[in-house]
């Protein structure tokens, strides 16, 4: 039985179902087709978008269509633990999830033999990267004037102990007690019921997981508006 | 933005623009853009700054940790600069091992801060032959529209200049979520700036965009500082095919000082 | 000076305000435009259901019962007749690679230079980094052909080329050539204007040159287009 939501008070004061401050621009790298920044708190993700441009090697072009490239990495000195720069095997995880939870929204089949790619780069880490990443992500491919059918949300979804929350931070990830942090990460197509990325680490029952994704919804309600505003100010 | 290569034509108005001392944007030869200085980048970074020159964005960020010495060097800390042209600054930039100016960046930097002195890394002992603090200093390029290397070169001195000590625990190691209340020991007033001097045809140039950079010939950094009063070049290295003669040489040698000058001023307001 | 209105203009999207002036405004992809049968989704919009709904980020416009969503950023997007501005890559041997700015190089073929070229001599007509100003005659998915057979087009000679958002030259050429027509007679300028947004100025001194990129420069970066000319001149009266 899970403890009453509204009562409960976490780390940061927030209550469950409370996003961190969400904050997001657009058009923040001037070479870049289209670009942005997404931030969740002290989480901070940045997003350049080039294409559709030539592919190299040849032999990986696709004649039918155009094919997404993302690369997400944590700038060395975003982690406390200075990271070595050069893709980890994390990252080009991440970097290959993000790709599949944002394809789904994009129409490449008028770019045959190209690739649109997107760089995501983390610029201070506090958690829940990898969905900073995505939002940032889903506006720059916008803004890049991609044909695309919707924008892309993305939030995590934690489990401490008993209790669900939205939008895990670092402390939030390393909780201990009881039976300890849950992480979920989830992208869904904004304004559906259509999940592109789901990950999860821990320890959840099965019928935990639906609650899971309902608390997301609503953020991602929360989410899509800031990245609505974002975009159309660019066009003020 | 365009990947296109600069064309001839182009290269010969810039060659006939610089030659009647003329640019773009309205500046002369040897004019520098504005430039303004952002704090905390990243508050896991002991220190890290945000430099934007033009449209020029570069982010440097300083972290420290322990290590054992270098063999040849068991009294001092260590200093190790890196960098990486990430493939989002420009469409130049591909994935994959870096190119010349990727591994160039880096370098010249460090012997810059390092010919300067610029930090104690002597006091950056924590137990003599057995463990010292490494600083690490990491410099990516967010938007490249020409001379990055002075950009990077004015964030490294705001992010060293900012940079706090980690604290150590009991045990003697790094405890990164406490911060001591001393700053990166740095000598007092030295803050070596790389500045880069490029050449088309005749004309010398500072400065420039990515458009004018790609037309230029020939190019050379210089890393200068100041001690009391006596100005003092730390590091050169010039780049690509064309020469530079001796008059060029001698001529940058008198510009250098009153550079250093106008860009130590404009720093000032940031630290 | 050779005549080089570019034909483009009437290829193009219009971007100026006109008296009948069509509603837009800003959209997101996935955003409802409208509802309702009646409508029919144009370039950048679909239906679902009984809305008609974004297929991209730009400016929603409805003219009538068409609905589409305007590119406002965005790479180039090449279509049959454009004229384009590109940078010789290579001289093969039977014709010319031409960087046009997309994601695949575009092939001018030796049989469409306007005059006959010798095999021995093609890269004096044309050779690596020279700009070409040629009309895309073909989009295929193996690639572009261009040709030179049209008015204005060939090898540019002296001036300089700088490039634009593609989305704005429909401003930059105005309702039927009125604004680059102001440009270039400011300036005194031959202007070439490339659907690719790269853009081609020869003036009489370098200083007419730079006058002509900075108040195209202006045009393309303003976000708003109403009183376009009116702040063009204005400019230029104050220089």
């Amino acid at each position: 039985m899970l403890k009453n939501k509204m009562a409960l008070k976490r780390i940061d004061g927030r209550k469950a179902n409370e996003l961190r401050k969400i904050t997001a621009k657009v058009g923040i790298i001037p070479n870049a087709d289209g670009s942005a920044m997404f931030s969740f708190g002290n989480t901070v993700a940045i997003a350049a978008v080039y294409g559709p441009r030539m592919l190299h090697p040849q032999h990986m072009q696709n004649p039918a269509t155009g094919i997404l490239r993302c690369n997400y990495d944590l700038l060395s000195f975003s982690v406390h633990d200075r990271k070595k720069p050069g893709p980890s095997r994390r990252s080009q995880e991440i970097s290959k999830v993000t790709e599949w939870a944002l394809l789904p929204v994009l129409d490449l089949k008028e770019f045959p033999n190209t690739v649109v790619d997107v760089q995501i780069y983390i610029l201070q880490a506090d958690a829940s990267t990898r969905t900073a990443g995505i939002n940032a992500a889903s506006m720059a491919l916008a803004h890049a004037g991609i044909p695309m059918k919707n924008l892309v949300c993305s939030v995590s979804i934690g489990k401490l102990d008993k209790d669900l929350v939205i939008d895990v931070n670092k402390a939030e990830e390393d909780f201990k007690d009881g039976e300890g942090a849950t992480d979920m990460a989830i992208a869904k197509i904004a304004n559906s019921n259509k999940f592109t990325l789901m990950q999860l680490d821990g320890k959840v029952q099965p019928e935990v997981i639906p609650e899971m994704l309902k608390m997301a919804n609503k953020a991602c309600e929360e989410i899509y508006e800031t990245q609505e505003k974002a975009l159309k100010a660019v066009l003020e | 933005m365009s990947a296109m290569e600069i064309s001839n034509l182009t290269k010969e108005t810039l060659a006939k623009m610089f030659a009647q001392g003329k640019r773009f944007d309205g500046r002369k030869l040897l004019d520098s853009r504005d430039f303004k200085i952002e704090y905390e980048v990243s508050n896991c970074a002991e220190g890290s700054a945000r430099v934007r020159l033009g449209k020029t964005e570069v982010v440097v960020g300083v972290k420290m940790a322990g290590d054992k010495p270098y063999p040849d060097s068991l009294d001092k800390g260590n200093l190790m600069v890196s960098g990486d042209f990430l493939p989002m600054a420009s469409p130049r930039f591909e994935a994959g091992p870096p190119k010349f100016n990727a591994i160039e960046l880096p370098r010249l930097i460090d012997r810059a801060i390092r010919g300067a002195e610029m930090i104690e890394l002597d006091k950056l002992v924590i137990k003599e032959g057995e463990k010292v603090w490494t600083v690490f200093i990491d410099v990516y390029p967010i938007n490249d529209d020409g001379n990055l290397v002075e950009a990077a070169s004015l964030a490294a001195i705001a992010a060293l200049k900012s940079a706090m000590m980690p604290a150590l625990d009991k045990d003697g190691n790094v405890d990164y979520d406490k911060k001591a209340k001393d700053k990166l020991p740095l000598a007092k007033d030295i803050a070596p700036i790389s500045i880069t001097f490029y050449k088309l045809g005749d004309a010398l140039i500072l400065d420039p965009t990515r458009e004018e950079e790609e037309a230029c010939e020939a190019k050379v950094t210089f890393g200068i500082s100041k001690k009391g009063k006596d100005y003092l070049i730390n590091s050169c290295q010039k780049s690509w095919e064309i020469v530079f003669t001796e008059e060029e040489i001698a001529k940058m040698m008198q510009i250098l000082p009153e550079k250093f000058d106008e860009l130590t001023e404009k720093l000032k307001k940031f630290l | 000076m050779e005549e080089d209105i570019n034909e483009a203009h009437e290829a193009g999207e219009e971007m100026v305000s006109s008296s009948e002036a069509k509603k837009r405004r800003a959209i997101v992809p996935g955003e409802i435009i409208v509802t309702g049968e009646d409508f029919l989704p144009g370039d950048g919009a679909r239906r679902e259901g009984d809305n008609v709904v974004a297929s991209r980020f730009g400016l929603a416009e409805e003219a009538g019962r068409i609905i589409k969503v305007i590119a406002v950023t965005g790479s180039f997007i090449p279509r049959r007749n454009n004229v384009i501005l590109g940078r010789v890559i290579d001289v093969t041997f039977n014709g010319w690679l031409i960087d046009i700015d997309y994601a695949s190089s575009a092939f001018l073929p030796l049989m469409e230079s306007p005059r006959f070229v010798n095999k021995s001599e093609m890269d004096q007509f044309l050779g690596i980094g020279d700009i070409v100003a040629a009309k895309i005659w073909s989009v295929k998915s193996k690639g572009i052909d261009l040709t030179l057979k049209g008015k204005g087009l060939g090898r540019m000679e002296g001036g300089m080329v700088f490039h634009i958002s593609p989305n704005r030259v429909p401003r930059v050429i105005g309702r039927e050539g009125s604004m680059i027509n102001l440009i270039k007679d400011k300036t005194g300028c031959d202007i070439t204007v490339g659907q690719n947004g790269w853009i081609w100025v020869r003036g009489e001194n370098v200083d007419s040159e730079i006058k002509a990129r900075q108040a195209v420069e202006l045009v393309a970066d303003k976000v708003h287009t109403e009183g376009l000319t009116e702040q063009v001149e204005e400019w230029f009266a104050k220089e």
